[in-house]
């Protein structure tokens, strides 16, 4: 940085001096998508080579067949009931957590994530050992004749648990970064606890809110693992769209797993375009808030 | 009892959520997972602990624990370097690219998990490079690294993006100004106040490496005491009924995840700390 450095301008002065040369630019900007394109973009690309390997018509054919379609539909009626249950959980704690000043907080906290760092397989075999025929309640529930395992509602029991966290992770960071002055000012002003609630509170954190339902939408329709425990795999029953990918990849089937895959990957791919369009939305709302906590 | 426990404010209904937290939480949540525990609780401790020593089930450690630790340093490194890229340099496509980092956390671990093989198969597109050199990739440990990777990418960059954008450029040229080299900024500079949130995103990536099923399985070729991971010994225990040791084992994974959990919780602790610092 001597005589060349003073006959640039300022701003290239300034720049040169914390920035790499082109060169180690362009070969770590070519590392890092080598690494990108290897482990991401290839298989992404390759679901939709291998579902319509076999021609268009084999893949509706794949989508539109008996038991794929009832798969499709048992996931989507899954997602229908998890999510918004889950959503009212998100902004009950929520509410509770940055609204208010209790002890145990941070314990409370840690137990909502709890979900995110228990494997699946666990996920699913907890509640086999309580509603299983072997199970803490088995042999009353097969008195009564209802069954959970094996049918639908442990699939939903299976996925509600895996989903517990999202909302609530997205909201309680934007709700603690707006702090309590408009609600208070509503409650002054005479406004009733849900009043206050359905027109100051929810108008400031519906971006927060929809980004939450569309990441746990995403894990409900594709969570594997927890379910694939407690559903039995019974075909055109209790088997949801990933189930029904594994079954159909298992007889070797590899055109149709792929076909219904690649509907899982559409829904993807619309996750993260949605996920994206809200996520500029919000960080206007509160810039940097919740960052910390976006990391899963 | 409420007036000791929280600070007293205007606002109403904390009662209402909170206990409705607290019921949603312990039903979903909290009792099933203690049915774990409690269940363990039937077996003696020498029976408990012959369980999950066993040979098969030492093996699966081994390959669950060593492949998420090998999965996890190699995001970690590459994580640095795409989070570097894409806050610090100017490309094209690279907004796309952003929002695609988060796909292994959109995209079922299923459908993950077949494109994988049939991507690392000794005939697939990745594959077939690695079968002339007598290297194969799928069904084998390799494999199950490969699957790993893929589920823990997004979190190293997820957590080192932010910090590394928050960097003030003063910081950079005063070092500069100091006449230190880029590379002595960096790494007595930048590397130090982006280590808190890398180990974060380290252990995050680790912790759900270790409980990964949904892409594993269809890679690994599941062979006992090779290619066995630890959560589908639990389902294998499961469909043979052995409901007492699918349970024992899994205790050891859940005791090891609250493990992680706290570890995770004091790095971010350490990181909000850090990076509160001026």
């Amino acid at each position: 940085m001597s005589a060349i450095a003073l006959a640039m301008p300022a701003g290239a002065q300034r720049a040169s001096a914390i920035q790499e040369p082109a060169w180690v630019r362009w070969t770590l900007i070519g590392l890092a998508l080598a690494f990108l394109t290897l482990f991401l973009f290839v298989p992404l690309i390759s679901v939709f080579y291998e579902a319509l390997r076999k021609g268009v018509e084999v893949y509706f054919a794949s989508i539109v067949e008996a038991d794929a379609l009832s798969a499709i539909k048992l996931t989507l009626t899954t997602a229908a009931i998890a999510v918004p249950l889950n959503l009212v959980f998100g902004l009950a704690a929520a509410w509770a957590i940055a609204k208010f000043e209790f002890r145990g907080k941070n314990l409370l906290i840690t137990l909502i994530d709890l979900p995110f760092s228990v494997s699946p397989v666990i996920a699913g075999l907890i509640y086999v050992l309580i509603f299983g025929l072997q199970g803490w309640l088995g042999p009353w529930l097969l008195e009564h004749d209802i069954k959970i395992i094996f049918a639908v509602p442990g699939i939903l029991l299976a996925t509600i648990f895996i989903t517990v966290p999202f909302v609530a992770r997205e909201l309680i960071p934007l709700m603690q970064a707006q702090g309590t002055e408009e609600e208070e000012a509503a409650v002054v002003l005479g406004a009733s606890g849900w009043q206050t609630f359905f027109r100051v509170t929810l108008p400031n954190i519906k971006w927060g809110l929809l980004y939450g339902a569309i990441l746990c939408n995403a894990r409900a329709m594709g969570e594997f693992g927890a379910v694939s425990v407690v559903s039995g795999h019974i075909r055109g029953l209790t088997n949801t769209m990933p189930l029904h990918v594994e079954i159909l990849y298992n007889e070797y089937n590899f055109a149709a797993a792929f076909a219904v895959a690649s509907l899982l990957a559409l829904l993807a791919l619309v996750t993260l375009a949605l996920k994206t369009l809200v996520e500029s939305r919000t960080v206007k709302q509160t810039k940097g808030q919740a960052n910390e906590h976006r990391g899963t | 009892m409420a007036s000791s426990f929280r600070q007293h404010t205007v606002l109403p209904g904390f009662n209402l959520a909170l206990g409705f937290t607290l019921l949603y939480l312990s039903l979903i949540v909290l009792i099933p997972l203690s049915a774990a525990f409690i269940k363990t609780a039937s077996l003696s401790w020498p029976q408990f602990w012959t369980t999950v020593t066993t040979p098969r089930v030492m093996a699966s450690y081994r390959l669950t624990f060593g492949a998420s630790l090998a999965a996890a340093a190699v995001n970690a490194v590459f994580g640095l370097l795409v989070a570097w890229v894409l806050v610090r340099y100017r490309f094209p496509g690279k907004r796309l690219i952003d929002a695609l980092v988060d796909l292994p956390f959109a995209l079922p671990t299923a459908v993950a998990g077949i494109a994988l093989t049939a991507l690392y198969a000794a005939n697939g597109w990745i594959g077939h490079f690695f079968e002339p050199l007598g290297i194969k990739i799928a069904f084998t440990p390799l494999g199950v690294f490969v699957a790993l990777t893929f589920i823990g990418l997004p979190f190293v960059v997820r957590t080192v993006q932010p910090v590394l954008e928050d960097i003030e450029s003063e910081l950079e040229e005063a070092a500069a100004t100091l006449g230190a080299n880029r590379l002595q900024t960096f790494s007595r500079v930048i590397f130090p106040t982006l280590l808190p949130a890398l180990m974060t995103g380290f252990a995050l990536a680790f912790a759900r490496a270790v409980g990964e099923y949904g892409s594993v399985i269809f890679i690994a070729g599941n062979m006992p005491m090779i290619s066995e991971i630890t959560p589908l010994l639990i389902i294998t225990k499961l469909e043979q009924y052995d409901y007492a040791g699918a349970t024992a084992l899994a205790v050891v994974m859940l005791v090891i995840s609250f493990v992680m959990l706290l570890v995770i919780n004091l790095l971010q602790w350490w990181s909000r700390r850090r990076s509160a610092m001026p």
